[in-house]
């Protein structure tokens, strides 16, 4: 363990954390998609994604366990919504994981493209020869595509 | 803000998401197709979770106790504060469309104003909220049109949707949280869409209100009965 003593508490947090994977996504960890914020003294800050989204609640319980099992029961969490969760805090780690899943990561720079119609990368043959199914898919998060070269359907991670 | 005026501000916010949210779960397993039935309950999901935040923030401020399940499971018809157009029923898809439609765009506008309002955890849930209504009204503008552009049956569907639902509009520029000011750029898309879809603007009519105040159209207690069905039968429950 001496390593790991050595680490700032925020480091050895942000370290534990990127072990815990996201409950329906579970290819990349809470600390890829951004859903950690900071640690404040005793206080670990995180963000929701959507705000009706039912992963929240299991994200938490979690965090709280991976914390316990690391024996820092001592740290709170905390939920903030302010900034608003952006894709843009998708790590770009994250983004190469999406992509190895099957899952068409988002552009950066969401902010400006959010509902602009760029043509989702197809993640199984790489073509931009695809289309939009529905725009809502599986999950708050992410919207259904279908690559009109390989003919395979993919999900896509929303510009948000 | 006085602590009373943000109370109900709240509530207002919070009770227009939580009954067009569970209006919309109606849907669910009904849609005309699968990916429509996707996207109206993500819109109704989204709807709740916006409203959780609202109403604990409502409850955060009335210091009584109640937190988001307490006021949207312990209260009753008289007590919600939630605008007449969300309660209507689904009807068709069309009707459903119309609804959300006119909603949705409102809505967008609102949340745009509060994410930039003064108060901290009011503009905290707007600028959140805000970006996920943006899909919703792109969602219903999409469907105005096609449906209004479709067949001669879709159009007339339509039609007897935005007529149907026409009538509450006034109301939601009719409150006290600086809707009116929100009018204009609301027509300005309602009359952009409806030129996409070759639809005309519906008849005026005479606009009814009363939401606001707890005067509910009788949809809304039928809507209470089988969301509140397990509070009611099991005060309390909780697993």
């Amino acid at each position: 363990m001496s390593t790991t003593t050595e680490l700032s508490l925020k480091d050895r947090i942000f370290e534990i954390l990127s072990q815990v994977p996201d409950p329906e996504i579970p290819c990349v960890s809470v600390v890829d998609l951004g859903i950690v914020r900071e640690v404040r003294g005793q206080r670990l800050v995180i963000t929701p994604t959507y705000t009706g989204c039912p992963a929240t609640i299991a994200i938490e319980h979690d965090i709280r366990a991976a914390l316990d099992r690391a024996g820092l029961s001592d740290i709170k969490i905390e939920t903030t919504l302010s900034p608003p969760w952006t894709t843009d805090w998708i790590s770009d780690e994250g983004r190469e994981k999406l992509r190895a899943y099957g899952i068409a990561p988002p552009l950066k720079g969401a902010a400006k493209h959010s509902l602009r119609e760029t043509p989702a990368e197809c993640p199984h043959c790489g073509s931009l020869h695809t289309e939009e199914i529905s725009r809502f898919g599986s999950t708050p998060c992410k919207a259904l595509h279908r690559c009109r070269d390989c003919r395979e359907p993919f999900d896509r991670f929303k510009c948000h | 803000m006085a602590e009373e005026v943000l109370f109900h501000h709240a509530l207002r916010l919070g009770d227009d998401g939580l009954i067009l949210g569970q209006r919309l779960s109606e849907w669910c397993g009904h849609a005309p197709m699968l990916e429509v039935d996707l996207a109206l309950a993500n819109i109704g999901l989204d709807l709740l979770g916006q409203a959780t935040h609202f109403l604990n923030l409502a409850g955060e401020i009335e210091s009584q106790g109640r937190d988001a399940d307490a006021l949207a499971f312990h209260r009753d018809v008289l007590d919600f504060r939630n605008c007449l157009l969300v309660e209507q029923p689904n009807g068709d898809f069309a009707q459903t469309i119309a609804r959300q439609f006119l909603f949705s765009n409102w809505q967008e506008l609102l949340m745009r104003e509060i994410a930039a309002a003064p108060e901290p955890r009011l503009s905290a849930i707007g600028a959140k909220a805000v970006k996920e209504i943006a899909y919703h009204a792109k969602f219903a503008s999409e469907w105005v049109v096609r449906l209004g552009d479709g067949t001669e049956e879709s159009r007339a569907r339509m039609i007897a949707g935005l007529d149907w639902m026409w009538r509450f509009v006034d109301e939601l520029f009719d409150d006290k949280d600086g809707a009116p000011s929100l009018r204009s750029e609301w027509d300005a898309r309602i009359n952009h869409t409806l030129a996409e879809a070759g639809l005309e603007l519906p008849k005026p009519r005479r606009g009814v209100l009363g939401g606001r105040n707890g005067h509910h159209s009788e949809h809304l207690g039928h809507l209470l009965t089988e969301m509140q069905f397990l509070q009611r039968a099991y005060p309390g429950a909780t697993w």
